[in-house]
């Protein structure tokens, strides 16, 4: 990570000029752009954006929810698929060791990786000492968060991405927007324009109708597949018991990858060890409906090791931490490294909906990344930069809670966001001179712990019905309340807040003397 | 039933009319109300702005204030409203307990186990659903987020509002979206909380009510901020204000806080 | 400075401190379906999974398999069969059959080139509509059921579970079996989140239910 000079990161913030207008640009894959503030209002201006984002996500939400509403069992599997993650962190040690000794067992080689350096840099030595300057990808969000595409490409080493919406987010020099499905900011319509513009072998007449633009995308990777000399994936999970690796998709891209090439070098993050083969009995189930919205994704593939005569006859673990133990160290935030990748909670998030993925400044965007992200990066911990676009995250949430109900292993990521809050409020209760929040939450305390001060302070509010005035409302309020006033009306306090009323009524004989009298 | 009523800070504040029909309506069904005049606030705000340990002495000051349920001063807590109820619920505690007061927790947990939302205290506690209530408007309900998901409140409230004499209930599209306040959200974010209130209020404009109707003042300030400034012609009512109307006793429109489209003393 | 084994293991160790904690795991989830394995009730609900996916089901008696996937076949130059297929499946086929094992595979070009392969099943999945596949001779190497564009999957009735648990406990005995759960065709759903059957695997999936 580059030297910290104790000034605000504000990254490589200005868009950059894609093939489909502006795309951001990531120096750290784990934090770019500006705190989502900023980012989330320059994003609410792209209508093209929200209305892609709008449809596709009104549409997987319905199918998530039928096939949800299917499972009779379904809130049974959500327990013991959160309670098998929970057992996963409190053993994650011990299952490593397992995880590790069993893929070795089996012809496989295990490498370990402290940070995205570590593993790109494992990655490339293998590339160098196999002589491959092309290797073919998975979609994983792994290799994103440790940008290895780019770091393979620093050292002459060509990363093709093969899964449909990863490539699309590749040939427009452009960032994912969402866990599952990369491109969803991209509609028909640009997807062909962008075919057309950076695709080989594109079709003049290609169309823009979504078969004809796999069928395109079909054509154009399959030659690449079938001389593939080495392959990248990630892994959705990696069995303790018995060494095996899962990666779970649809295209048959990751069959590919996974199959054909004599090289196979698979990154996993630590927190996507489970402990038996049977636990796939139940992620089995949770994962596909609730990323998909299918009852089953089209192909999932599982390897041990090395099948001699069968798929790669070279295989590699990567086991990936870059933050992971740091966000484990937070007994609250460690529920977040339960998370799945299944994308349900973007799904149904309405501040998601509106800005879409790249307000997040992360790979992991929506509620998951609010929490995710500074929970590997460190935000409100000793570890971020003072002035961290990161900090910003955690409040970008109403707390509405459609995520947790939404999330198939229970993260409750509503009580996570206000943790981390608290966490970045504490660190810099420590660091910085007060903000303004800072003095009003004080001052608010003190009010709110007292109902003889709440009654004093609401006699205040009298000038507020002066500023509305006859019309009844407030309209136009000084900073901050200009942020509300904005877009909304404020009413006119009333002449009499309840309390002063209470007391006209029962004539000085507050609640707790009538109490007392009848008991 | 002795009843204890929290008002909430925003009610108290703002629209006292909520509080003051929920003791008017609870009078109605032959219970007594107590106000217990040193309440302020749950800490909801100070909480989920991530202020714990400003938010610990307003927690405190509501278990004391409330604490005389245990020992059967009163038999329920009423609170009109479900962002609040949840706090108490689910927050109250975890404030304590990061701040090391476990008997304060251990308290907060047990008056938490006395303390109803509205809804909740009519249906599971009193078990009414026609409280005998006439309101003769075209309504709509928005479900707010923290009834529907925090205390999962169901359809209760809607089954209150389907017994009223007279009223016209429209479903509200999109009902369960958020409105985008959430809070310190709504200044922190503005922008964002602003397009989520536009879909909502142009939901609500789609059924044409001349009253939205929710179990949570705040999120009325939200939605009604809204309306008034787009000169919506819904105003906004709290379900307490709804069921405690009768036709000796109608709660006026006017009752509403005021929009551009309704002047002072203003009805429909 | 330790190496990155050490350092992971011994952060992740710190990080969780000194309490040991214990997770309880409930399994309160269906672990046997209310359909018994082979009735004709499992196969119909297999069925309508598949042909939900754009599968294609077809049915056959013992008698009647090969005819069946002759038909299926008949238009293809070459056909792949793993050599552990069973030989009277392939009776009176009209393509030129190119058997394939982890011994003798066929390369990838071959593959390629071939009209369709044909296999069996270890076990198939009725409630999500998938067919198990565990890489032993009547199945195959991976590449054979994917490289080929069309997918000829033969399964006996009695193959067939209700849930997903009843089916990967049938797996577990053997998990270090090169395992691929096929739910359907190839497809993707990147582009506006819409379904479109048919990318990189196989773009014809037939099922053939033995009864």
């Amino acid at each position: 990570m580059s030297t910290f000079l104790g000034l605000p990161r504000h990254r490589s913030s200005t868009p950059e000029e894609g093939p489909l207008g502006p795309v951001p640009h990531a120096d750290d894959p784990l934090r770019w752009g500006d705190p989502f503030p900023v980012a989330a209002r320059r994003a609410l201006d792209d209508a093209q954006m929200r209305r892609n984002l709008g449809h596709a996500t009104s549409t997987i939400r319905d199918k998530r929810a039928s096939v949800v509403g299917e499972v009779p069992d379904w809130e049974a599997l959500r327990d013991t698929g959160s309670a098998v993650k929970g057992d996963v962190m409190a053993r994650l040690p011990e299952l490593l060791a397992q995880l590790e000794e069993n893929v070795t067992a089996r012809g496989g080689t295990v490498h370990w990786a402290r940070d995205a350096d570590e593993a790109n840099a494992i990655v490339t030595r293998i590339a160098r000492e196999r002589a491959v300057d092309e290797i073919v990808k998975v979609k994983s969000m792994a290799t994103q968060e440790i940008g290895l595409n780019e770091a393979l490409a620093e050292a002459g080493i060509a990363a093709v991405e093969t899964d449909l919406a990863e490539l699309i987010v590749q040939l427009s020099e452009d960032m994912p927007s969402h866990i599952l499905v990369p491109a969803i900011h991209r509609n028909r319509e640009e997807i062909r324009r962008l075919f057309l513009a950076r695709m080989e072998g594109a079709p003049d007449d290609l169309g823009d109708a979504p078969r004809e633009l796999a069928e395109a995308a079909r054509v154009h990777l399959r030659r690449k597949f079938l001389s593939a000399r080495m392959a990248v994936s990630g892994a959705n999970f990696g069995v303790a018991d018995s060494g095996t690796l899962t990666v779970v998709e649809s295209e048959g891209n990751g069959r590919m990858c996974l199959t054909l090439p004599e090289t196979l070098v698979t990154v996993m993050g630590i927190e996507k060890v489970v402990p038996t083969f049977t636990d796939l009995e139940v992620f089995g189930q949770l994962l596909p409906r609730s990323s998909t919205g299918e009852r089953m994704n089209p192909y999932t593939s599982l390897w041990t090791g090395v099948t001699p005569g069968d798929g790669p006859q070279d295989f590699h673990l990567i086991l990936l931490d870059n933050g992971r133990t740091r966000a484990l160290a937070d007994d609250v935030g460690r529920a977040a490294l339960h998370c799945i990748r299944c994308s349900a909670c973007l799904n149904v998030c309405p501040v998601y909906e509106r800005v879409g993925g790249h307000a997040y400044g992360s790979v992991y965007p929506g509620p998951i990344g609010a929490v995710l992200t500074p929970l590997l990066t460190g935000a409100g911990t000793e570890d971020a930069p003072h002035g961290d676009a990161n900090a910003s995250l955690p409040y970008a949430s109403t707390l509405c809670g459609a995520c947790f109900d939404a999330c198939p292993v229970k993260i409750d990521i509503p009580s996570l966001l206000v943790h981390l809050r608290a966490r970045d409020v504490d660190s810099r209760r420590e660091r910085t001179v007060p903000t303004g929040w800072d003095g009003a939450m004080k001052a608010a305390s003190w009010v709110m712990s007292d109902g003889a001060r709440l009654g004093r302070a609401e006699k205040g509010t009298a000038a507020l019905r002066v500023l509305a005035g006859r019309k009844g409302y407030v309209g136009t309020l000084p900073p901050p309340m200009s942020a509300w006033t904005a877009s909304r009306d404020l009413p006119a306090p009333p002449r009499q807040s309840f309390r002063d009323w209470w007391a006209d009524e029962h004539d000085g004989n507050d609640g707790d003397g009538a109490a007392e009298e009848n008991a | 039933m002795r009843i204890a009523l929290f008002a909430t800070c925003v009610a108290d504040a703002m629209f006292p009319g909520a509080p003051r029909a929920t003791v008017r309506l609870l009078e109605r069904l032959g219970h007594t109300v107590v106000f217990p005049e040193s309440q302020a606030c749950c800490g909801q705000m100070h909480v989920n702005t991530g202020y714990m340990d400003e938010a610990l002495p307003v927690v405190r000051n509501h278990v004391q204030t409330f604490d005389p349920v245990l020992t059967g001063a009163w038999d329920a807590v009423v609170v009109p409203s479900g962002s609040c109820t949840g706090s108490i619920r689910h927050q109250q505690a975890m404030v304590a307990r990061r701040a090391g007061d476990e008997d304060l927790a251990t308290r907060a947990e047990a008056v938490s186990a006395r303390t109803y939302e509205l809804s909740e205290l009519l249906v599971d506690v009193l078990g009414v659903t026609d409280v005998g209530a006439y309101f003769p408007h075209r309504v709509t309900y928005h479900p707010t987020c923290h009834s529907l998901r925090m205390l999962r409140v169901g359809d209760r409230p809607e089954a209150l509002l389907r017994a009223v004499e007279g009223i016209d209930l429209v479903d509200l599209p999109q009902a369960d979206g958020c409105c985008g306040f959430g809070g310190t959200f709504a200044l922190k974010n503005a922008p964002t909380s602003s397009a989520m209130l536009d879909d909502k209020c142009d939901a609500v404009d789609s059924t044409a009510a001349d009253v939205l109707v929710a179990g949570d003042r705040s999120c009325l300030l939200h939605i009604g901020g809204g309306l008034s400034r787009r000169g919506s012609a819904t105003t906004t009512l709290h379900l307490a204000e709804v069921l405690a109307s009768t036709r000796e006793h109608p709660t006026p429109l006017s009752d509403a806080p005021r929009t551009r489209t309704r002047p002072v003393g203003g009805s429909r | 400075m330790s190496d990155a084994r050490t350092q992971i293991l011994g952060r992740a160790r710190e990080a969780l401190g000194a309490d040991e904690l214990d997770v309880p795991v409930p399994r309160e989830y269906r672990v046997t379906g209310d359909l018994a394995p082979g009735s004709d009730d499992v196969v119909d609900l297999l069925v309508d999974r598949l042909v939900d996916y754009r599968a294609t089901v077809h049915h056959a008696t013992t008698p009647t398999v090969a005819e069946t996937v002759a038909a299926l076949i008949a238009d293809a130059r070459t056909v792949v069969v793993p050599t552990g297929l069973d030989v009277a499946w392939r009776a009176d086929w009209v393509p030129e059959v190119l058997e394939d094992s982890r011994e003798e595979p066929l390369d990838v070009a071959t593959l390629d080139a071939a009209g369709a392969v044909v296999t069996a099943a270890r076990v198939a999945c009725a409630d999500t509509g998938t067919i198990l596949l565990d890489g032993e001779p009547d199945q195959g190497r991976r590449a054979i059921t994917l490289v080929p564009d069309v997918h000829v999957c033969v399964l006996r009735a009695d193959q067939v579970v209700h849930l997903l648990p009843e089916a990967i406990r049938m797996l577990a005995p053997h998990p270090a079996r090169p395992i691929t759960w096929i739910s359907g065709p190839s497809a993707t759903s990147d582009i506006e989140l819409s379904r479109v059957e048919g990318v990189h695997g196989p773009r014809t999936l037939h099922v053939v239910i033995v009864r």
